[in-house]
């Protein structure tokens, strides 16, 4: 081998090995970054100053801090953080930076205002976020709607959801359905099946995929909440038949009652407690219920990650 | 260390200091002085904030531009001058060329680095009048821009070798803008799906990732820095400097000087 071979045979195993080690510590740097590094810092809040530190290129930055925002929820709802002290903040630069980004506006309405682990807890920047969206945006039903939605489910202002709804019924093109929520607003207001329906159409008329996965959740925890209703309902009228409570859900099949053995939206079969109550089996998989959890069941606290809050 | 490589190294500083490099600390220095003079008149309690994230700016922006404009013209001037010809023939490898030129404008920023850094010091006890334990945060701060401009420094080598010196430019600043916003590259890439989020994955581990070299606004807030931080970033910085050069060997080491 002559010393030019040499050189290039040493250069390229040098350049393979650095190459690896470089993407190996790249990988440990994320690992420590994550614990140690500015995540809880946004140094730069105002967006009027990052629009004109953009030099333009607005647009492009928008992008970048949509990503932030999506990145930094999406880590720190899988950690059960107590709180979110940086998403409204990103969700404000992005759609400063571009007040056309729909998504950002149904993301903040969807994930700023229910409480913590769930989202910021923070319905009154939620609101103004999706108020801001309307203004730049006032042809588009889904701002209206998701801004009900908030009232609704969150504020529970019912007066303010139905004027919500209302103002987006108006709008060109909007979904009929808007009409509907408007109209039935005042009459069933609080009712299971409104909050359903709320669900269902987030659900359809979004494409994210974290939006949808929320509103899949508050589906769940809502046909829990009725199908627990009404076998409880069931027990109830067995226990008036016969006077006791059913052992098992064999004396409700056995009595006609029900067809089979109930199970809950995770597949798992109902609890039958001995005073009657009906339970899940596993709570912690079905989040927001209201009904169905064992008694002094308390959901997985959120955490508190940070050192200063 | 080769007594090849020191000479080349050594001539690579003193053909820098020669066209003048240094006096961009006069600019420096002026920057810095008016910053601090005007800071402490119109701001309250952000001089020292003020001092420290425009000092550090100012040295890794001037040393990422001097990096670049000297890096580019290492190898193709060498080559265009041909005064290259006249050092490889003598006893020196290609190779060594190479390690020579890299550690030579390592060198020189590194000197430019060590006068900045007495300026930013400075200035930063005229606005607070005293030093104060997290002030020692800054020095990990200046340490890891040199290590940023090591991987500068080794990427304009690289297109140097092979490039024009204006085409060079462009590679290795819109590297540095590519490499400041890598990990946002990589928030994208977690956001992608199949193929896509495999080329953008391979792409943000191949670009270099100078967001994670950037600690300026964590030591303007007196954060401390982790130890393993400076032990990862080191042997991070170093590795893809290693790359680069390897590179540019291998480039320069099969290119027909003829």
């Amino acid at each position: 081998m002559n010393p030019a071979q040499r050189v290039t045979l040493t250069a390229s195993l040098l350049l393979v090995m650095c190459l690896a080690g470089s993407v190996v510590f790249l990988r440990r740097l994320d690992q420590v970054r994550k614990e140690v590094t500015l995540e809880e810092v946004l140094y730069i809040t105002s967006p009027k100053v990052l629009k004109r530190m953009s030099l333009g290129y607005d647009g492009l930055l928008a992008d970048i801090y949509w990503t932030r925002a999506v990145q930094y929820f999406g880590r720190r709802h899988g950690e059960r953080a107590s709180h979110y002290n940086l998403l409204a903040p990103l969700l404000e630069i992005t759609t400063a930076l571009d007040p056309h980004l729909l998504v950002a506006y149904q993301f903040g309405a969807n994930f700023l205002a229910p409480s913590p682990p769930n989202g910021a807890g923070m319905p009154d920047r939620a609101i103004r976020l999706v108020e801001y969206g309307i203004q730049n945006n006032p042809d588009d039903w889904h701002l209206y709607y998701e801004l009900g939605v908030v009232y609704y489910l969150e504020v529970k202002d019912y007066a303010k959801a139905a004027d919500a709804f209302d103002r987006g019924a108006k709008v060109p093109n909007a979904h009929p359905f808007l009409k509907i929520l408007a109209a039935q607003m005042a009459q069933h207001a609080g009712d299971i099946q409104m909050a359903r329906a709320l669900w269902a159409t987030t659900y359809q008329t979004t494409q994210d995929k974290q939006i949808r996965a929320n509103a899949v959740a508050h589906l769940r925890a809502l046909e829990v909440e009725q199908e627990v209703t009404v076998l409880e309902q069931m027990v109830a009228q067995y226990r008036e038949r016969t006077g006791q409570w059913p052992s098992a859900w064999a004396d409700l099949v056995a009595a006609g009652m029900v067809r089979a053995l109930p199970r809950d939206p995770t597949g798992r079969p109902y609890k039958l407690a001995a005073d009657g109550r009906v339970q899940v089996e596993v709570p912690d998989d079905i989040p927001f219920i209201a009904k169905g959890a064992p008694p002094g069941y308390q959901p997985p606290l959120p955490r508190n990650l940070e050192s200063k809050p | 260390m080769s007594a090849r490589i020191v000479a080349i190294a050594s001539n690579t500083f003193r053909e820098a200091v020669r066209d003048r490099v240094l006096y961009n600390l006069i600019a420096f220095a002026l920057l810095l002085s008016a910053a601090a003079i005007l800071v402490g008149q119109i701001s309250i309690d952000i001089e020292r904030l003020v001092v420290v994230n425009l000092g550090l700016t100012a040295v890794s922006l001037f040393g990422v531009v001097i990096a670049i404009f000297i890096g580019i013209g290492l190898v193709s001037k060498e080559i265009e001058k041909r005064t290259l010809y006249t050092v490889l023939s003598r006893p020196v490898r290609r190779w060594e060329f190479i390690v020579g030129k890299f550690l030579g404008l390592a060198g020189t920023l590194a000197v430019n680095a060590f006068f900045m850094a007495i300026g930013v010091f400075a200035a930063l006890f005229y606005v607070a009048h005293a030093f104060h334990r997290p002030d020692g945060w800054i020095l990990v701060a200046l340490y890891f821009i040199i290590l940023q401009f090591l991987i500068i420094c080794s990427l304009a080598l690289l297109f140097s070798s092979f490039s024009s010196p204006l085409l060079s430019a462009v590679f290795a600043f819109s590297l540095f803008v590519i490499g400041s916003f890598a990990e946002d590259l990589r928030g994208f890439a977690a956001m992608a799906h199949g193929l896509t989020r495999w080329l953008a994955t391979a792409a943000a581990y191949l670009v270099p990732n100078f967001s994670t070299l950037n600690v300026i606004s964590s030591v303007a807030h007196e954060q401390p820095v982790a130890a393993q931080l400076i032990v990862y970033n080191t042997a991070y910085a170093m590795l893809y400097a290693g790359v680069a050069l390897c590179g540019a060997v291998l480039i320069l080491e099969h290119r027909n000087l003829k």
